[in-house]
């Protein structure tokens, strides 16, 4: 990410990070509406709208996404442990990686429509990738 | 969105002029006239969603045949797409209506797809 990449993140994170729990909880339902078969990795969560495990979880995602701003230049080590978790033991298939960046994307298109420009949707799209690429690193 | 967030997707424009910053792109009258073109076609989906292969016939043997574009880059302008409908509709784009959204962007891909 570029010196101006990194601002466009940081300068959305500014605004999202009181609206965290519910851009997450948000991304969550536009994932397991757009992309039912994302629902099979919650057989033992309550997914209905609004429901606590829904906000509880989204709030666990947004919170990570947090960290990684706050350590933009280090997101691997960052993220060691949540690496290791998905690797070994939650084993989320890659693909799925995309589909919640792309769901977080349109929360955040949505909640900060002027502020989401072109060139900071290009750099959103850029850090969720490295977030995404880091927390499947490990899988072999 | 698509030439700024996905930059290869310019190979295919090479005639379009000035694609060199995200300024250059926006003020692009050839990407502005290419869009309208491209939403047009979109509208024209709309209107006939019962018979999508049939409309797209044509357009897929062109996008196959004669531009040489990879099917993915279908997918990739559905998304951005639909990221620019939230951007408008702000609220009023739910999850259900993205995930409408996404059947549509993703049924027009396939049939633009499907002469290949």
């Amino acid at each position: 990410l570029t010196q101006a990449e990194k601002a466009a993140v940081v300068t959305i994170w500014t605004k999202a990070a009181n609206q965290a729990d519910a851009i997450g909880a948000e991304s969550l339902e536009r994932l397991f509406s757009s992309y039912p078969q994302t629902k099979t990795y919650f057989p033992h969560f309550d997914l209905s709208q609004g429901s606590a495990q829904l906000r509880g979880h989204g709030s666990k995602v947004m919170n990570a996404v947090g960290e990684a701003v706050k350590n933009i230049d280090d997101i691997r080590g960052t993220l060691a442990k949540l690496s290791e978790l998905h690797a070994y033991i939650l084993r989320v298939d890659p693909v799925n990686f995309k589909l919640l960046s792309h769901c977080i994307l349109c929360s955040i298109a949505a909640r900060y429509p002027t502020d989401f420009t072109p060139e900071v949707h290009a750099a959103w799209d850029k850090f969720l990738s490295s977030v995404s690429f880091v927390l499947t690193e490990k899988y072999r | 969105r698509l030439l700024i967030v996905y930059p290869w997707t310019q190979r295919f424009f090479d005639s379009f002029g000035n694609l060199s910053s995200p300024t250059a792109i926006v003020g692009n009258p050839k990407v502005r006239a290419h869009g309208k073109k491209v939403l047009t076609s979109f509208g024209e989906a709309v209107k006939n969603l019962e018979n999508l292969k049939a409309t797209y016939s044509k357009l897929s043997e062109l996008h196959c045949e004669k531009l040489h574009v990879d099917p993915e880059n279908f997918r990739l302008l559905g998304n951005i797409l639909i990221i620019v409908l939230a951007a408008h509709f702000t609220k009023d784009f739910t999850p259900a209506c993205q995930a409408t959204w996404q059947k549509l962007v993703g049924v027009v891909a396939h049939a633009l797809a499907h002469k290949y």
